[in-house]
């Protein structure tokens, strides 16, 4: 099971917004079943990441809801009950290292006069340039998801032509 | 040992102890009927699926183990569905073994093919979809260790037609004994024991608690805890409430039991609780049906609270203590840590609080008017006279409405698991095949199917199996030519504006219609001819009996907490106003 979906819209630092860690077994239909939970609901999943772990027989699956902590306690609960479920964390963003990956495919006028402009920028951001020609350039960024909110904002003066981030992936912080 | 799928899935039930399998062939699941030929597991030929499913939740209700229902791929599969989410909802262990199309045509809009996985996720604890013939015997013991575990509930698994056809090569596969070090379920660890500091904390709340009830719901006979319960509340002396999905688990003629609570609740059971200062809910869930609006359900009390099932606990009321366990094991650990902190001499004077609830008893018992000459029946009398006809352990089933709250009010429970009915989903029609499911598991015992004309619309044709398969149940249908509960709503919240719940007395005759099926059936339309009836229905034991009661149609049930409403606003009998 390897699946990843985008945000709907970018990720606004919202205090609502939770971040789920759940370990599940690698099996088909498990994330249909994790994801059936919350759609019961009607709750909106803002994020989602899905792939195996280090150990094949297992998937982590990341997602992000936007749900009030006790309707979030409700649904981890029932999370936990699903058979295929292992284990499950909620992870604050204080104390876990987030990362998402963004590619973005934007408009470069050809005569070049907002290139430079443009490479200044993803200089800036630490980006890759992935790929280009005369009128696009396609860039990655894998940083925590606001600055990829930050990121994507930035080039929509240069014109954005597609954008496709996976979600973000989360684990615990090391502490001291 | 080779074999095949097939012969694999058979023997893998058998295995588990299965004595019984309710279902009905077709074209997915053909492979696997032509071992049941060979098998000592005996077979019960339905007539509509879903009677299947309520078959095998009576016959898991009445014997305590997993009922297993095996139908075909498709209308088969979709047709289980509704007894699929009553067996979830109340927490029956079922498997339910479905054949599903081959698998290199499941997705093609094969004939016959649904998503049956997709459409029943959600309303099973748990299903498979089996690829591979040499997974059976493991997956079969994990669907009937999942079922019956933790807190019980369906599981179905789904099967590949290919995969059990001796003629196809993938349904090859060497036998191997199912058990438990075979399984993976890495997620799955079901509760057992509660946590002993918790138990303490609840044990101190209730040596501190002047007025404590004790609400005890449908987990206690889940986890076959009735004797615990019985020892806890005599040695703290605490009066009972027990739960439409309870009745039965602690006796009715015991004196601290104060029978049903809820909407259709007695007065005594619903008010104690409003009242109360601690309840002590133990395997129950603070269903709706039970709280009443629920700003207004017990405001003084605390609650101490224990379940099999993390997600109940703090899912509707806020606890003060929850321990999460089995209750039959947390009940055992609370009567230690009673009886450490002094037993039934550290519980304060409650003398007060039982003479209030002796008060409410006497003033608000449950009343009904006898009919007059001419009038149809009361349901009420001949419930009366049905449990004083029947012996002490007869297992009563029940549809759902206005039949269903008259027996379970009427009746009196003595023994655990004498009453089945359909609490959380409320599946009318669930009564017929249920009461089949249940003579099944207890053949030495009276089962009598309680019903309303409108269930028994709904699931009359399992009568035709009953008679085919010599299962003595009796019923007994209460015919007040009306889907009786929501005339009453009508009757009282929509100014009697009846709309689309007239039925008929007449049509059908259910009479002619019973004895169609194969049953005795009698027509019974005054009080004195109930006693000989019944006496007449108790004698035969060979076929399956309808008793018809033309029952009169204008009759409520109280008391009643008006839906939305608080249970302090609960509406007596009028003779009580």
């Amino acid at each position: 099971m390897t699946a990843a979906a985008t945000a709907t819209g970018p990720s606004a630092p919202d205090r609502r917004f939770h971040t789920i860690v759940t370990t599940v077994e690698n099996k088909p239909g498990v994330l249909a079943r994790v994801a059936s939970l919350f759609a019961r609901r009607g709750f909106n999943i803002e994020s989602l990441a899905v792939a195996p772990t280090a150990d094949e027989r297992f998937s982590r699956i990341t997602f992000t809801v936007d749900v009030a902590s006790s309707s979030l306690e409700q649904v981890v609960k029932q999370l936990d009950k699903l058979i295929n479920v292992v284990e499950i964390s909620e992870l604050s963003p204080a104390e876990s290292v987030e990362r998402e990956l963004m590619l973005v495919t934007v408009a470069v006028d050809a005569a070049g006069g907002r290139r430079h402009g443009l490479l200044e920028l993803i200089d800036d951001f630490r980006a890759y340039v992935l790929d280009e020609n005369q009128s696009q350039m396609m860039l990655s960024l894998a940083a925590r998801p606001a600055r990829l909110d930050e990121f994507e904002e930035r080039l929509r003066a240069f014109g954005i032509v597609q954008l496709q981030r996976t979600g973000r992936v989360a684990l615990p912080s090391l502490g001291s | 040992m080779d074999m095949n799928g097939g012969q694999a899935l058979v023997k893998a039930l058998e295995c588990e102890g299965t004595e019984v399998v309710f279902g009905l062939p077709g074209g997915a699941i053909l492979p696997v009927y032509d071992p049941i030929i060979e098998s000592p597991v005996r077979h019960i030929l339905v007539r509509h699926e879903q009677g299947a499913g309520h078959m095998a939740e009576g016959y898991a209700h009445a014997t305590g183990r997993p009922g297993v229902v095996m139908i075909t791929s498709g209308p088969g599969a979709t047709n289980v569905v509704t007894a699929l989410c009553d067996a979830y909802m109340d927490s029956v262990p079922l498997v339910c073994i479905t054949g599903q199309v081959p698998y290199a045509a499941i997705g093609t809009d094969a004939f016959q093919e649904c998503d049956t996985t997709g459409i029943t996720m959600a309303v099973t604890k748990h299903n498979f979809l089996v690829t591979e013939a040499q997974d059976i015997p493991r997956i079969i013991h994990e669907a009937f260790h999942i079922a019956t575990t933790g807190r019980p509930g369906p599981v179905l698994v789904d099967i590949p037609k290919d995969i059990v056809d001796p003629r196809n090569p993938r349904s090859a596969m060497t036998w191997y004994e199912p058990t438990d070090d075979i399984m993976e379920l890495p997620g799955y660890r079901p509760a057992t024991a509660g946590d002993p500091e918790l138990v303490r904390a609840a044990a101190e709340l209730i040596c501190a608690a002047e007025r404590p009830v004790i609400y005890a719901g449908g987990g206690i006979l889940k986890a076959r805890a009735a004797a615990e319960l019985q020892t806890l509340a005599e040695l703290i002396d605490v009066p009972v409430v027990t739960t439409l999905m309870a009745r039965g688990c602690f006796p009715d003629s015991h004196e601290l039991c104060l029978g049903m609570p809820g909407m259709h609740g007695n007065y005594t059971a619903v008010t104690a609780m409003q009242g109360s200062d601690l309840l002590i809910a133990l395997g129950a869930r603070f269903d709706d049906r039970v709280t009443g609006r629920l700003d207004g359900f017990a405001p003084d009390a605390k609650v101490v609270h224990v379940d099999i099932d993390a997600a109940e606990l703090g899912k509707v009321r806020t606890p003060d203590v929850a321990v999460r366990g089995d209750c039959k094991l947390v009940i055992a650990e609370l009567v230690e840590a009673l009886r450490a902190c002094g037993g039934a001499a550290a519980q304060p004077d409650r003398a007060a609080w039982r003479s209030q609830i002796s008060g409410w008893q006497e003033r608000y018992p449950l009343v009904y008017e006898q009919s007059e000459p001419g009038e149809l029946l009361k349901p009420q009398y001949v419930l009366e006279v049905l449990r004083d006809s029947t012996p002490d352990d007869t297992i009563v089933t029940s549809g759902v409405g206005q039949h269903q709250m008259w027996a379970s009010q009427y009746w009196r429970f003595d023994h655990p698991y004498t009453w089945i009915n359909s609490g959380g989903l409320g599946t009318m029609g669930f009564s017929v095949p249920a009461a089949i499911g249940a003579k099944v598991g207890m053949p030495d015992r009276m089962v009598w199917a309680v019903d309303g004309d409108g269930c028994f619309q709904m699931t009359a044709q399992e009568l035709v199996t009953a008679s085919m398969e010599r299962i003595p149940i009796k019923v007994a249908l209460f015919n007040n030519a009306y889907l009786g509960m929501v005339r009453q709503w009508q009757e009282m919240f929509y100014e009697e504006r009846y709309s689309e719940v007239y039925l008929s007395y007449e049509i059908p005759d259910y009479v002619k219609w019973a004895e169609a099926m194969g049953c005795v059936a009698l027509r019974v339309e005054s009080p004195e001819e109930v006693a000989p009836a019944i006496a007449k229905a108790n004698e035969i034991d060979d076929r399956p009996v309808v008793l018809e009661f033309r029952s009169s149609a204008g009759e409520n049930v109280y008391p009643m907490v008006p839906a939305g409403q608080s249970n302090s606003d609960i509406v007596v009998d009028p003779s009580q106003r």
